[in-house]
């Protein structure tokens, strides 16, 4: 097994915000935490794109090497997850992280007053034991200890988002792309309700309509 | 002690003075190396340890995979 990978189609994300309300309702995330979120850019204009971002449990991440207490691990599958017991709510994870992921209970307080840092564990809990009432409470549940994938990507309706191992996102992605072509094409009224001949076929039905 | 000497002396001093505060503009290396900090926290099982499992790695690794495939409709619709 490689390593663990979200990966969000930006092409087929219809911001229907799914994935967060997923992630919020398995883990039972408290009010003003969101381990997931959507992000539209050009919300509104023809050509909007939204995407999902939560942690993306970098192979390099940036919050493992910022941690003053050293409260962040990686899973053998690649998953970053850390320990609750040790965190000491300092926020430092949260500046060097690129995707925001790093949430806090008590928002943006005072220095060690803003709570224990919370942020996507991939649904593979923590470090507790597996399934315990413990391991729920700090860090929602296990799904990945029962063979299950995160919770917001099975979820997903449009399937924009995809987890697992790397290598087989990956291929699902390739195969997708090859399959659809890429930019303009997939977006707009032809993408939707087809173009060529059945615009030829739209525009003289509207002729005979209009000659009758 | 000579007054050949006695006129010397702060001459010396001066050029000791001089080595001292010169020693200061040597090279110092300003590269800070960073100790590698390691995981403090509890330790975790791995996934595949408990549960229906039970520390058969490979069964893991299958369900996942199966599973992550699933998520490529053009698998299920063809």
């Amino acid at each position: 097994m490689g390593r663990m990978k979200f990966l969000c189609d930006a092409e087929r994300c219809i911001e229907c915000n799914g994935c967060v309300t997923a992630c919020k309702n398995e883990h039972e995330v408290p009010w003003g935490v969101n381990r997931r979120r959507v992000v539209t850019m050009n919300d509104g204009v023809p050509g909007e794109r939204s995407i999902s971002v939560a942690c993306m449990h970098c192979s390099d991440a940036p919050c493992m090497a910022v941690c003053p207490t050293d409260c962040f691990y990686k899973t053998e599958d690649g998953v970053v997850l850390h320990d609750k017991d040790k965190c000491i709510g300092c926020g430092y994870c949260f500046y060097a992280c690129p995707f925001g992921a790093p949430q806090f209970p008590n928002g943006p307080a005072a220095f060690g007053a803003r709570g224990k840092m919370d942020k996507c564990t991939f649904c593979a809990g923590g470090p507790e034991e597996t399934g315990s009432a413990a391991e729920y409470e700090k860090y929602g549940s296990n799904r990945l200890a029962d063979g299950k994938l995160p919770l917001c990507a099975e979820m997903c309706s449009t399937k924009a988002l995809i987890a697992g191992d790397a290598n087989v996102v990956a291929d699902i992605f390739r195969e997708r792309v090859l399959r659809r072509g890429t930019g303009a094409e997939v977006w707009g009224w032809d993408a939707a309700y087809g173009g060529g001949e059945q615009k030829q076929e739209r525009k003289q039905e509207r002729k005979r309509e209009g000659q009758s | 002690m000579s007054t050949n000497t006695l006129k010397r002396l702060p001459l010396a001093a001066l050029a000791g003075a001089a080595l001292l505060g010169l020693a200061a503009c040597s090279e110092v290396p300003q590269v800070t190396v960073y100790e590698q900090g390691e995981y403090r926290g509890k330790a975790d099982t791995r996934p595949w340890d408990g549960g229906e499992f039970k520390g058969d790695r490979a069964a893991w690794e299958k369900a996942l995979k199966e599973r992550a495939r699933g998520q490529n409709e053009y698998n299920r619709v063809q």
